[in-house]
């Protein structure tokens, strides 16, 4: 891991919805070739995190940086561009379409049409079940095989950064290991991860780094070990006493 | 409709089909030349509601906009009926554009108040606008479109006519949705803040879709203009619009074959029931109802929907 570069830099962000702060004051780094988590009970405020780095939901307050340069004020299409995909909470795929044509939009950024098929090729290897099903409409699907297309049409953009957004949720326990050791296999091949995750177990095993948050703040974080046995982290998220 | 040998044999068939309805009836071929607009208007509206996903209740007004321009141009500026069709077809793809532009940020039922406000509003203009539009008394004499020095007076000539359009309009409108374009028409109707986060523009994708749906209604409309030979207000309300919309979501949202069979259903259906006087509009009714009951996606649904737009369908990859 090269730990170098700064990759996502955000300072004092803070975002309301209305009149409700959702996040206040987060400052959090994310370094080349890391896996972030970003844990926290529900309604804490990482998933406002993940959708304000993609743009979908605007800043109040604070900025976001990519590489060094601002893309806090972006419209969600330039921050693809850049290199950040984002694989929603739920079920981020198009029931509609099937896994190809999920697969092709996950590249639609993208105009290198010989490397779009093999990337699809890559995708299919990477989780084999997809293959089995690349006519299926999506939501046809089991919510792992889901969860897996959404991830692999997030990489279709050929990403530096992949925003993942519960990927565990709901899902089977095998599943949920599948699905944790193909992001460690992304990963590997270069490509740096910021994880939201209520699964504090697996989220922390996989990541370098994590940062904890309570309604809208970041209020412990540090490298993965050193949360794993931090007081706090273990009895209200690993559920140790 | 799959092998280029079956798409040949039903427009053959369409070709030949008068010949022998003109024996019967000129009534028939009338029903015929309906079915053919209506076939045009719900395959415009297909690409609002079925493939852009934008739930629109004023296709009737783009309808009407497309027969007033033409009329106009044809009878003050004596413009042949061809240049009146093509001034038709921009003229409303530019008030699809117009009206697309406000409303595209509103979503589902507010939508779907919003153009129906519209429609009102245009047929409002149609009736007080007197000066231009002749208010309630509507434009006649519009006169009949002619091909070589050759006017169109016999039914048969305008069911050609008709013909003829219908198949530009499915051609254009099924190369377009499915291209790039459709698929990514698609994604914003399946879930906009995912195609947002795959890269996508929304916007600039649903105003094609409003304005090109608007330009083949105004086509609609202008073929009227001309076949009827006089237009009013009372061929543009909010009750034909909703009928459009029922042939789009009868025949199948976002399927093309779908939205043909939608508009023959529904032209022939109260004619058939003709016999049945009061409550032919109480059966059909009736028949709708169970039908989304029991077959929710339409005669002609998605299913039947050429299931990969890339050609990477069987063995993925391109021939």
């Amino acid at each position: 891991m090269t730990e170098n570069r700064v990759l996502l830099e955000i300072n004092d962000l803070c975002v309301k919805y209305g009149a409700i702060p959702a996040v206040k004051q987060v400052n959090l780094r994310l370094y080349q070739g890391e896996i972030v988590a970003l844990i926290g009970t529900n309604g804490s405020g990482k998933t406002t995190v993940l959708r304000t780095i993609s743009g979908i939901v605007r800043a109040s307050q604070g900025n976001i940086r990519f590489e060094g340069s601002e893309i806090t004020k972006l419209e969600p299409h330039r921050i693809v561009q850049r290199g950040i995909s984002h694989v929603p909470e739920g079920r981020g795929v198009f029931a509609d379409l099937t896994v190809l044509e999920n697969l092709k939009m996950g590249a639609y950024i993208r105009k290198d049409k010989a490397a779009i098929r093999q990337d699809i090729e890559q995708m299919f290897s990477l989780f084999p079940r997809l293959a089995e099903r690349k006519n299926q409409l999506a939501g046809t699907m089991s919510g792992g095989e889901q969860q897996m297309l959404a991830i692999a049409r997030a990489l279709m953009a050929r990403p530096k950064l992949l925003l993942l957004d519960e990927p565990s949720m709901g899902l089977a326990p095998l599943i949920v290991k599948e699905i944790f050791r193909a992001i460690r296999s992304v990963n590997r091949e270069g490509v740096s991860v910021l994880l939201v995750e209520q699964n504090t177990k697996m989220a922390l095993a996989a990541a370098n780094r994590g940062y904890v948050m309570e309604t809208g703040s970041i209020v412990v974080q540090g490298d993965a070990e050193e949360l794993k046995n931090n007081a706090v982290v273990k009895t209200v998220y690993l559920g140790m006493h | 409709m799959r092998s280029r040998a079956g798409r040949f044999a039903i427009v053959g068939l369409l070709i030949l089909l008068p010949l022998l309805l003109q024996q019967i009836d000129d009534y028939i071929l009338h029903i015929a030349i309906i079915i053919g607009i209506y076939a045009i208007l719900s395959l415009s509206l297909n690409v609002i509601v079925g493939y852009a996903g934008q739930f629109a209740l004023g296709h009737a007004a783009f309808y009407g906009i497309g027969a007033y321009t033409a009329a106009l141009i044809m009878l003050h500026g004596s413009a042949s009926f061809w240049l009146a069709l093509a001034a038709a077809a921009a003229v409303t793809g530019l008030f699809g554009l117009l009206l697309g532009s406000p409303v595209i940020r509103l979503r589902g039922d507010y939508l779907g108040i919003v153009t129906l406000g519209f429609g009102e509003i245009v047929r409002l203009i149609f009736v007080n606008w007197v000066d231009v539009t002749r208010g309630p008394m509507g434009l006649p004499g519009i006169p009949a479109p002619s091909l070589f020095g050759h006017a169109f007076t016999e039914k048969i000539e305008f069911y050609y006519l008709i013909l003829a359009l219908v198949l530009l309009t499915y051609f254009i409108i099924n190369r377009i949705v499915h291209s790039g374009i459709g698929l990514n028409l698609l994604t914003i109707r399946e879930d906009e803040t995912l195609a947002q986060s795959v890269g996508i523009r929304p916007n600039p994708y649903k105003l094609l879709a409003f304005s090109l749906g608007a330009c083949f209604a105004g086509v609609a409309g202008a073929y009227w203009a001309a076949y009827i030979s006089y237009v009013s207000p009372d061929s543009f309300r909010y009750l034909d619009s909703v009928n459009i919309l029922a042939m789009v979501i009868l025949g199948g949202t976002a399927s093309l074959p779908g939205s043909i069979l939608g508009a023959i259903l529904l032209v022939l259906a109260p004619e058939i029931l003709r016999y049945m006087n009061d409550y032919r509009m109480m059966l059909l009714g009736l028949a709708i109802i169970l039908m989304m009951i029991f077959k929710p996606s339409g005669f002609w649904g998605e299913k039947h929907r050429k299931y990969n737009f890339y050609g990477l369908a069987q063995k993925g990859g391109r021939k």
